[in-house]
């Protein structure tokens, strides 16, 4: 996993509440692998482009200035729905690094850790102003410093978010979490005897 | 009961709140199939393979003798097949006549159990939390985590109860009774929590009813749903194939009843609704909290309170192509589906079936039973030729047009009234615009060609 420590990029602004994973990546697209060409056109298509495959323009990532975004500052909600892995994909096969929101989809939430896209949480009225300067002026950057745990707004304001230290050094060091996991090898061990003595009718029965 | 059930599986306390958290049972699909091939490519094997089990259903077909509609899925299909034979998981595969909807068949097979955790890479897991059980959806990332390790780093969410008091009205279903919860609470209501649902409403439910409702807490946006366990769910579980047995039986039991919320415990939000006070319901929109009663009208977006939501409202009658002030009885659909992880089940069957008899259906309708040994157990009762003879199509069990990924969709512009669990713009389909609703209620708009007050119709 490629690490994350800062960002400094045009961000894109999307102001629709409830995005759902099928909007990000409609169900016909789930069975293409990762990284199959054209992957990163799966990423909102059906908002994105019309039948013929002609973009809409009036789509924000299909107008020139927002096009080589790579931060997203959403609205509530984002990423809501299906549990599928490949809506974070998609958004990291187009360039996208970071999502900015007042809130997210759990799972969606989750899935971003797990593919180095760093999700920031912050309050609904700050997010919202992110996305006012980003229409205001097209185009314009923001700055995600995850070491100082900081975005930088175009206007020049600065604005502290909260993320927990376990997800914040996974991030930065891009470790593999399975590597971390099996450090514990030992206490999994004993936690398995322990489990299976005291919930003994936990193990299925052999069939 | 969250707090008792998370503190029995936490194998050791990491950084920043998380912990590592023992997962009982894992349920895969075609999906994990990523997965496997990942954890392959690092040289990993999985860990637990007898607390493991999986099945397909969202890419096979659910039209008779076939399996699926390219070389693609096939392909995908058989993978699972392969590296389940590879990993000695138990596979519930094409021509077993148990496989199904995976949320269908944990219960049915006895898999999901008061007390455990359980995990798929699916986020309507939370449906097997009717059982006690905490059960959520995770990604593909964490599937393989699971895989290797039979753990996942987890921050312990927030503990919401949502209590539902009295008894339902004629016609008012346990699907009813979830839609009126995430139209309370809103779509993003849940985020960040688990739910449990209680109060005497919940416990008059059957196990087929408690599902329906924890199904949708993702709807919601939490991740786990429960139920305390109960007499209901004990008869309901005794004697499955995977359920404990001889003595384990009454371990199992002894530990179960002492599972449920101690009496004052605190919760970190709480929510009541009143049961007389939701009727039959129907979605108009497309997020899930766009339910309204079936004697309403299509809303006006003028009325909505902020410039945002009027503009998401505006967007959604667009797509659904509606009016404000249209009565929901007056629209017109084009399909009916009954089917989903949702609302697949013997008793939804039997529900659809009432309502049905006697009756033709208008449109083209479709019933997907959520597993083979629901699908059986409804012939046996004669439930199929009660469809056939109305007219409707009787299916394979799978998760089909609930989502469409096996290729069996809605068109574009087609009007679908559904017993799944999502309206989201695309779900059914590209273009396709789904109305979710009971079973009863799906039935009804079958015979009557509209969205229809299924107290209304002569059965
Ligand atoms: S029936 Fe629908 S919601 Fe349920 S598992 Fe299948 S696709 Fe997902």
């Amino acid at each position: 996993m490629e690490p994350f420590t800062h960002l400094t990029a045009v961000a894109a602004p999307l102001d629709l509440p409830n995005v759902d994973t099928d909007r990000i990546i409609p169900a016909r697209f789930l069975r293409k692998p990762r990284g199959a060409t054209g992957y990163a056109s799966f990423l909102f298509h059906d908002v994105r482009f019309n039948a013929d495959g002609a973009e809409r323009p009036e789509f924000v990532l299909n107008q020139a200035p927002y096009r080589d975004a790579k931060i997203l500052v959403v609205a509530e909600n984002f990423g809501c729905g299906s549990s599928r892995e490949m809506a974070v994909w998609v958004l990291d096969a187009y360039g996208i690094r970071s999502v900015i929101a007042p809130s997210l989809g759990d799972i969606f939430h989750q899935n971003c850790f797990k593919n180095g896209l760093l999700p920031v949480i912050l309050s609904a009225e700050v997010v919202a102003g992110l996305r006012r300067q980003l229409h205001d002026r097209p185009g314009a950057m923001l700055g995600v410093d995850l070491e100082a745990q900081t975005v930088a707004a175009p206007d020049g304001t600065r604005h502290r978010f909260d993320i927990d230290p376990f997800r914040k050094e996974m991030l930065r060091t891009g470790r593999d979490e399975i590597g971390l996991t099996r450090e514990f090898e030992a206490r999994v061990r004993e936690f398995e005897e322990r489990h299976a003595r005291e919930m003994a009718w936990v193990t299925p029965p052999r069939r | 009961m969250f707090e008792k059930i998370w503190s029995r599986h936490v194998v050791a306390e990491g950084p920043g709140g998380h912990v590592l958290l023992y997962i009982d049972r894992h349920l895969l699909h075609e999906g994990s199939t990523s997965a496997f091939a990942r954890l392959a490519k690092h040289g990993r094997r999985v860990r637990r393979p007898d607390l493991t089990f999986a099945t397909a259903d969202h890419y096979v077909l659910t039209s008779p003798g076939s399996v699926a509609i390219d070389a693609e899925i096939r392909a995908m299909v058989e993978s699972l097949g392969q590296h389940t034979r590879e990993q000695g998981i138990v596979y519930f595969g094409v021509g077993d006549p148990r496989r199904g909807i995976v949320h269908t068949i944990g219960p049915e097979e006895g898999l999901a159990l008061p007390g455990i955790t359980l995990v798929c890479g699916d986020s309507h897991t939370a449906t097997h939390g009717a059982f006690g059980a905490l059960a959520f959806g995770i990604g593909s990332t964490e599937v393989e985590h699971v895989m290797a390790t039979q753990t996942l780093w987890q921050k312990k969410p927030r503990v919401m109860r949502v209590t539902v008091e009295g008894r339902l009205g004629a016609g008012v279903t346990a699907k009813d009774v979830i839609l009126a919860i995430i139209a309370e609470i809103s779509a993003g209501g849940g985020v960040g929590h688990a739910i449990e649902y209680a109060g005497s409403t919940m416990r008059a439910m059957s196990m087929d009813e408690r599902m329906t409702v924890c199904n949708m807490s993702i709807e919601a946006g939490a991740r786990a749903g429960m139920v305390a366990p109960d007499e209901t769910t004990f008869a309901y579980l005794e004697g499955r194939p995977f359920a404990p047995r001889g003595d384990a039986w009454g371990a199992a039991l002894a530990s179960w009843r002492a599972l449920p919320s101690d009496p004052g415990a605190p919760f970190d939000r709480e929510v009541e609704l009143a049961a007389s006070a939701i009727a039959p319901t129907v979605t108009w929109g497309t997020s899930p909290q766009d339910a309204l009663p079936i004697t309403g009208r299509v809303p006006d977006p003028a009325v909505a309170g902020d410039a945002a939501r009027r503009e998401s409202m505006e967007r959604a009658l667009a797509y659904m192509g509606l009016n404000a002030g249209t009565p929901l009885t007056e629209i017109k659909v084009d399909r009916v589906f009954i089917g989903s992880c949702t609302n697949s089940r013997l008793e939804d069957l039997r529900a659809a079936a009432r309502v049905v008899k006697g009756h033709r259906a208008v449109v083209p309708a479709w019933i997907v039973p959520g597993s083979g040994l629901v699908k059986r157990a409804a012939e046996a009762e004669g439930l199929d030729r009660v469809f056939v003879e109305a007219g409707f199509e009787w299916r394979e069990a799978g998760c089909s047009m609930c989502v469409g990924m096996n290729g069996e969709t809605a068109r574009e512009g087609e009007r679908v009234a559904s017993t799944s669990n999502r309206n989201f713009e695309g779900r059914q389909g590209k273009g396709a615009r789904t109305h979710l609703m009971s079973p009863a209620m799906a039935a009804a708009a079958a015979v009557t060609g509209r969205l229809t007050d299924v107290r209304t119709l002569a059965t």
